[in-house]
């Protein structure tokens, strides 16, 4: 099942030259951007784990393409977002988070049925990889 | 001659470079240096020449006479005070108008910048720094101190690993300038010929004549609405006369100094004053203002401003 969240949520997953040009206009804005990622794929698991310190003071998107494929190599099977953090008085919080590397497979989610007093149920949605511990959950095929 | 033309298909329109030059905007840019900087011939003269090399290569890259990117890196040689960070702005200008580099920001980096304190820390020290000046300029003040021969365990050489890898690999996305005395650059390219090799263009920054300094002087005062009283700008050319024979003297950046100090003499003489005074006075910088440097004292009553800075002025 195909994970979408963030901007462009609804587009086909973004190519190397669209990933660059909105890290561009990131920059251009001002905004310090971030790389995170994580393997819990959970809707509700917002704290991702951060690659390095948000960039600020950076003025190209090339520097940060860099920095990006580091952790793509560090972290082949992970699920990795950009965020931009515009620190402008008011503001100072996230403008943007992109989705920019998914794992190969992707299992999706199973629906837990809990029967509880009288004939009610609670729903839980599980991801079938968090039976693993973190780390060893998308294994490379 | 005419073998060469006929390669060439002649839907392809003949080159104006005057055209072309106005395109890219960058002959303001060059004027204002002529303008703005006063002096520095040979230096003007090499920006131009660099310039239309640069301009030539981004035309024969568009009609694909060329495919690889142009070594760009330079060094700037010339005593403190000549100009070189300043030519070194403009220098990203012209790049960035010409679309050698993307962004065209200027990044002033010394070694304290790149080298670290211990071991693993050099590294990312210079790639953070790296990754600010892509798209744009690194400028290395005094880069011959990344190298200490006497050293062999100094951590200056990871960082200098690393820079020439960058000048290598990553030619499109950033151009490194490295500045320093003319003497001790030189020493420092023998000692790392990966570097000399690796650098494009070398410009010499010559030192300011007297005359020059003056009117250098008379333009920074211009832009700060001060000007000198006619015995004042007597006592300055004096001043400029005795500073060079005193030591650390820094070209433009001594002037500066001496000029900031006359301000804060002329207000201490202004607030000093009984009577009111007009308004005018306030723009006004008197002979007695300069006078009292120290550079006009034979030893003895050393003026403690002036010392302090002296000794300031050698160092950056």
């Amino acid at each position: 099942m195909r994970i979408t969240q963030g901007c462009f949520s609804f587009l086909p997953d973004l190519t190397e030259i669209q990933i660059t040009r909105q890290i561009q206009y990131c920059l251009d804005q001002g905004w310090a951007v971030n790389i995170e990622y994580t393997d819990d794929p959970h809707p509700r698991n917002t704290f991702w784990e951060m690659w390095g310190h948000p960039m600020f003071d950076i003025r190209d998107a090339k520097a940060i393409m860099g920095e990006l494929n580091e952790c793509r190599k560090m972290h082949e099977e992970c699920y990795i977002r950009l965020s931009a953090f515009d620190a402008s008085h008011t503001w100072e919080s996230l403008r943007i988070s992109f989705i920019v590397q998914r794992p190969s497979h992707e299992p999706g989610f199973m629906l837990v049925r809990q029967e509880t007093e009288g004939r009610n149920l609670r729903y839980e949605t599980r991801a079938y990889v968090m039976e693993k511990p973190q780390g060893s959950r998308y294994a490379k095929p | 001659m005419s073998a060469v033309m006929e390669e060439f298909p002649k839907t392809i329109d003949d080159i104006d470079f005057r055209e072309e030059f106005a395109k890219v905007g960058i002959g303001e840019i060059l004027d204002e240096l002529d303008r703005d900087l006063v002096g520095l011939k040979p230096v003007k003269t090499r920006i131009r020449e660099i310039s239309s090399l640069l301009l030539v290569e981004q035309i024969r890259q568009r009609l694909g006479f060329t495919t690889e990117a142009p070594t760009l890196h330079m060094s700037f040689t010339g005593n403190p005070g000549t100009g070189k960070t300043t030519v070194a702005l403009r220098m990203a200008k012209i790049l960035r108008q010409l679309g050698f580099v993307r962004q065209g920001q200027l990044i002033s980096v010394t070694r304290d910048d790149l080298v670290g304190q211990y071991i693993g820390h050099t590294a990312p020290k210079t790639k953070e720094i790296l990754k600010k000046a892509i798209g744009g300029v690194l400028f290395i003040d005094e880069a011959y101190y990344l190298y200490r021969p006497d050293n062999e365990r100094d951590y200056g050489q990871e960082a200098i690993e690393i820079l020439l890898q960058v000048m290598e690999n990553q030619r499109e996305d950033l151009v490194v300038i490295l500045a320093g005395y003319a003497d001790r650059m030189d020493k420092f390219f023998t000692l790392n010929p990966g570097f000399r090799s690796r650098i494009a263009h070398h410009i010499d920054f010559p030192d300011y004549n007297d005359s020059e300094l003056f009117s250098i002087g008379e333009t920074m005062l211009e832009r700060q609405n001060y000007r000198l009283s006619p015995s004042a700008r007597e006592a300055m050319t004096g001043y400029i006369v005795r500073r060079r024979e005193q030591p650390h003297f820094s070209n433009a950046r001594s002037i500066r100094n001496a000029l900031d100090r006359a301000r804060l003499r002329q207000a201490n003489r202004l607030v000093a004053q009984q009577n009111p005074v007009r308004p005018e006075m306030l723009m006004i910088i008197e002979a007695e203002d300069i006078l009292a440097s120290r550079v006009f004292q034979d030893r003895g009553g050393m003026d403690s401003l002036d010392n302090l800075a002296s000794d300031f002025e050698g160092k950056s």
